[in-house]
């Protein structure tokens, strides 16, 4: 239970600057793949910068739900950010228990998200929305079960503590759970933020889409609020799988910070390769891969019962 | 006491004097309405002073019952179940004086104010017989309540499966009470504590007795099926009292039963928790299949319901298992997540009636775009939503935050069986958690977003100030919960030290305390407010242009081609659902280039009902009549040989005494 500036300011300042740059590192990368030269790094940042100049237009069925859906959508990642360290600069807030607090709060924005598409009476969000819930409700287990193991191993049940200090040590004795939910996390990420294999961010009119039709109505500062904060939760969800990837310190905190922005980095690349590699999975294998996913992370538990 | 008494006799007078033949039709709902509220507002006081005060009170007066006396005991554990009591019956009184029909209303006060009386004797009587005769005007009043409607077939035949229901249930009850009375020696609940004497077989088979028989008035998962019948059926602010109180009463019963029998062996526990988990999936997963709306709520009763037993559950077993820091926090979960479910349950019950007296209809698919014409009433109902869904900064999470974290901390230290089931249900949970944003985005997406999907729908009606201003206060309440969730864990203290001293005591600790839950909370709206004020200023630059869904230049979108209430949960159906849930669906395909006009026709009965207990009823009433006619043959001299042997068996018996 406390809070620190430097480490309040740290994390808003990471994550408001940095998180728009994993999505320039993503399409770098697939650009590579396909030999391209692909969109510039800094091209999300234009897009957000631009979009929040823009007038607004509004669907004439809609209401002050569809409003509050990107407003939610940035509020939630921010605070959500703060609850869990990014590398190894522990979490600006952080309380016995906050990782139901944290599961829940992106649960809030996915409310807000389904409740918006809903708002605008269209089937192609209605269709959006649905999948949006049932894969996120698919997915919650996993989390739940890839924290209980973090929880077992750290003795306690605050992030900060789960993904702090200990993890290192914590490798040594129990690789194979940490690998199975590092696997897991990382699928979480991939689902929760709507990439191959599970959705395909860059189609706008195929029916196999998931979140990119959800915020089709939203225009202007609106759908600039949706990226960055779309952006800021891959960022937030990255961060967990980048700090299980590389755990432990080097002592100094200015090292410390340019070894988690790599990771961050390493990980857009991750992502990118595999989008380039993988084809959209059909859309009822997604359940079953989910499904799986939380078998997985079971499995790892199961392995620290004894 | 005294307050408890006052309201008593307000709501009795009311009773009386609302349903006489008065001339005009506003006298029964000032006398009706102005008693419930006064009756209420007393009872309030005499919760609040039992709460506070943390002592038990008693009163006795001598009855002439055989066997019975009429005595009161308010101690916490009472003043915990009356203070939602009075909560929801105040905002229902206030309700029901717009929302009830005129010529149904006088009948119908009488009934509610009883309701009110003989629920708060049930969690204060202190005498066997007295609980089982308030238990019995508690069943006999809601089931009038029920069939209010008593001119639809649907409604009585739900009020008839509902009145069977609750004395099959109640013959368990007198059971156990019979059983207890000879064990104890009075059917007073002074002397019950002899009960905790009793070996562990027969003390597990009164607790089945209890179960069985309290279970069918919870709603636990296999004795669920009358309910979500009855539960829409009745006027809503009924539903609200019947899905927010009267469930808790059979747990009240549960509980309070439970703690004259001795320390439970650890599978009460895990029974407990097997039944919470299945009745909670169960549940969740009818709601998402339901088009009626007060339907899918009833049944959203079900899962919670599963969910509090399931922390009952996990409570029993850890303390029998000697952990008493995760026994609190599971007792804890269990009373707090009781307490918020009947704020938010009757928040959405009285939200889903003014639904229905505005649009007309209780079909999901013939509302629609409601968010426009009845906005109040819409964004009470958002926040209803929220607060079920468990979503800060609303009190839904408080309570389910303590259950997880009573499930994390079994999960996350025991080793072995120890810790796979809590981190199984763990897992089990979050999958309800997640289940219920489908059912309920599905509520507010269909019902209310998009627009009009009917013309009633198009010519909804805002519900006028009494109904309004009930939900809004349990809509602040339920927000005041999710910003002060120390409060509820005081409130909850106050049961939990009856129930369980050494686990209650850890409540004051600061390895429990919430706190920080209610600073999340507030920082959340912060942000929130940060994030909607950034929107505010870059709106301000430019235009706001209105224009028609865009959707992928789709310039003609009708509401029947939007999202319908089944097709949202085709993907979960499909996906997830075993196959004894998939609801009935007749002839929706169509087949060539021209196909011919087809209907499709979508039923989600109750599996459970029409699977297993409408057939063995009807078995048995089958079975019943072949013997009836068997021993009504219809010769005289039958019958005389049956009054001949009934005297000489009498006379053995006389003898043999």
């Amino acid at each position: 239970m406390k809070i620190t500036i430097l480490q309040l300011f740290l994390h808003l300042l990471l994550l408001f600057g940095l998180s728009p740059l994993l999505s320039g590192v993503i399409g770098k990368t697939k650009a590579l793949f396909a030999g391209r030269t692909g969109p510039p790094w800094l091209q999300l940042y234009y897009d957000i910068w631009k979009l929040f100049g823009k007038g607004l237009v509004l669907s004439r069925v809609t209401t002050w739900v569809f409003r509050a859906g990107p407003v939610v959508g940035l509020a939630v990642p921010v605070l959500a950010a703060l609850l869990i360290p990014f590398g190894s600069i522990g979490a600006p807030l952080s309380f016995t228990g906050d990782l139901i607090f944290f599961i829940y709060l992106f649960g809030l924005a996915r409310f807000f998200t389904a409740c918006a598409a809903l708002d605008t009476g269209s089937a192609f969000e209605g269709m959006g929305a649905v999948r949006e819930v049932t894969f996120s409700c698919l997915a919650e287990p996993t989390v739940f079960f890839a924290f209980i193991v973090l929880a077992r191993l750290s003795g306690s049940l605050s992030l900060d503590a789960m993904f702090g200090q200990t993890l290192a040590a914590s490798w040594h004795s129990a690789a194979p759970s940490l690998l199975l939910i590092l696997v897991c996390l990382f699928l979480v990420t991939l689902v929760e933020n709507c990439r191959i294999p599970f959705d395909d961010p860059n189609t706008h009119l195929e029916l196999t889409m998931i979140h990119e039709v959800m915020v089709l109505d939203h225009s202007g500062p609106d759908l600039g609020m949706i990226l960055y904060g779309a952006a800021m939760k891959l960022f937030v969800l990255g961060a967990l799988v980048v700090r299980l990837f590389l755990p432990g310190t080097t002592g100094s905190m200015i090292l410390d910070l340019l070894l988690f922005a790599g990771g961050m980095l390493l990980l857009a690349v991750i992502i990118g390769v595999v989008e380039s590699t993988m084809a959209r999975l059909r859309l009822l294998r997604i359940p079953q891969l989910l499904v799986g996913a939380s078998l997985l992370s079971f499995f790892s538990l199961i392995l620290l019962l004894r | 006491m005294n307050f408890l008494f006052l309201s008593w006799l307000l709501l009795g007078l009311g009773a009386c004097t609302a349903s006489l033949p008065w001339r005009s039709s506003k006298i029964p709902a000032i006398l009706g309405g102005g008693s419930a509220v006064l009756g209420c507002l007393s009872g309030l006081i005499a919760a609040g002073q039992g709460l506070i005060a943390g002592k038990a009170e008693t009163f006795s007066l001598p009855w002439s019952m055989p066997g019975g006396s009429f005595s009161l005991r308010l101690d916490g554990l009472s003043a915990f179940f009356l203070l939602p009591l009075f909560i929801v019956g105040l905002a229902g009184a206030v309700y029901a004086t717009e929302y009830m029909q005129k010529e149904k209303a006088p009948l119908h006060w009488t009934w509610y104010n009883f309701l009110l009386v003989s629920m708060a004797m049930v969690v204060t009587a202190a005498n066997g017989l007295l609980f089982l005769f308030a238990w019995e005007c508690m069943s006999l009043t809601s089931f009038f309540l029920v069939i209010t409607e008593f001119n639809l077939a649907e409604a009585v035949a739900a009020g008839w499966t509902y009145l069977l229901a609750t004395h099959l249930g109640a013959a368990f009850l007198f059971a156990f009470f019979l059983t207890a009375g000879a064990f104890s020696g009075s059917l007073d609940f002074s002397s019950f504590h002899l009960l905790g004497k009793l070996s562990v077989p027969v003390a597990s088979a009164l607790f089945l007795l209890l179960l069985v028989g309290f279970g069918s008035k919870a709603g636990i998962f296999p004795f669920h099926v009358w309910l979500p019948d009855a539960h829409p059926a009745a006027p809503s602010h009924v539903s609200a009292i019947m899905s927010g109180v009267m469930v808790k009463t059979a747990i009240y019963g549960l509980l309070r039963m439970c703690s004259f029998l001795p320390v439970s062996p650890v599978w009460w526990g895990g029974l407990l928790m097997a039944l919470g988990i299945i009745g909670a999936l169960f549940g969740i997963a009818m709601a998402a299949l339901q088009r009626d709306v007060k339907r899918g709520l009833a049944y959203s009763t079900v899962e919670n319901v599963g969910i509090i037993i399931l922390a009952l559950g996990f409570w029993m077993q850890s303390r029998a298992a000697g952990q008493h820091l995760i026994a609190a926090l599971a007792l804890a979960g269990a009373l707090i997540h009781l307490l918020n479910h009947t704020l938010f349950k009757s928040l959405l019950f009285l939200g889903a009636g003014s639904l229905i007296h505005g649009s007309g209809s209780r079909n999901l698919n013939h509302m629609g775009g409601l968010m426009r014409r009845m906005p109040v009433t819409s964004l009470l109902i958002v926040c209803g939503g929220m607060a079920i869904s468990a979503l800060p900064p609303f009190n839904g999470l408080v309570g389910e935050w303590f259950i997880y974290r009573a499930l994390l901390g079994g999960g996350s230290t025991l080793s072995g069986l120890g810790g796979f089931f809590p981190a199984a249900l763990l897992g089990l949970l979050a999958l309800v958690g997640g289940m219920v944003i489908i059912v309920m985005t599905r509520i507010i997406g269909i019902a209310l977003a998009g627009s009009p999907r009917s013309p009633e729908a198009a010519q909804a009606h805002e519900a006028g100030w009494p109904m309004l201003s009930a939900m809004t206060v349990m809509a602040l309440l339920c927000l005041a919960g999710g910003l002060a969730p120390v409060l509820l864990l005081r409130v909850a203290g106050q049961a939990g030290v009856l129930l369980d001293p050494d686990s209650a005591n850890l409540f004051a600790g600061q390895d429990i305390n919430p706190w920080w839950l209610g600073m999340m909370a507030f920082m959340l709206l912060g942000s929130l407010l940060a994030a909607f004020s950034f929107s505010r200023w870059r709106q301000r630059r430019g235009t706001v242009a209105a224009a028609n869904t865009w959707g992928c230049g789709f310039a003609f979108p009708a509401s029947r081609m939007a999202y319908s209430a089944e097709s949202y949960t085709e993907l979960a159906q499909s996906g997830m659902f075993c196959s004894c849930l998939i609801p009935e669906s007749k002839d929706g395909q169509t087949v060539g280039y021209f196909p011919l006009i087809r209907s499709f026709v979508f039923t989600a009965p109750d599996p459970l009902l029409e699977k297993f207990f409408r057939p063995l009823f009807q078995w048995t009433a089958g079975y019943c009549r072949r013997c009836c006619c068997r021993l009504q043959s219809g010769n005289l001299h039958i019958y005389l040989f049956y009054v001949f042997s009934a005297t000489i068996l009498l006379l053995f018996w006389a003898w043999q005494r």
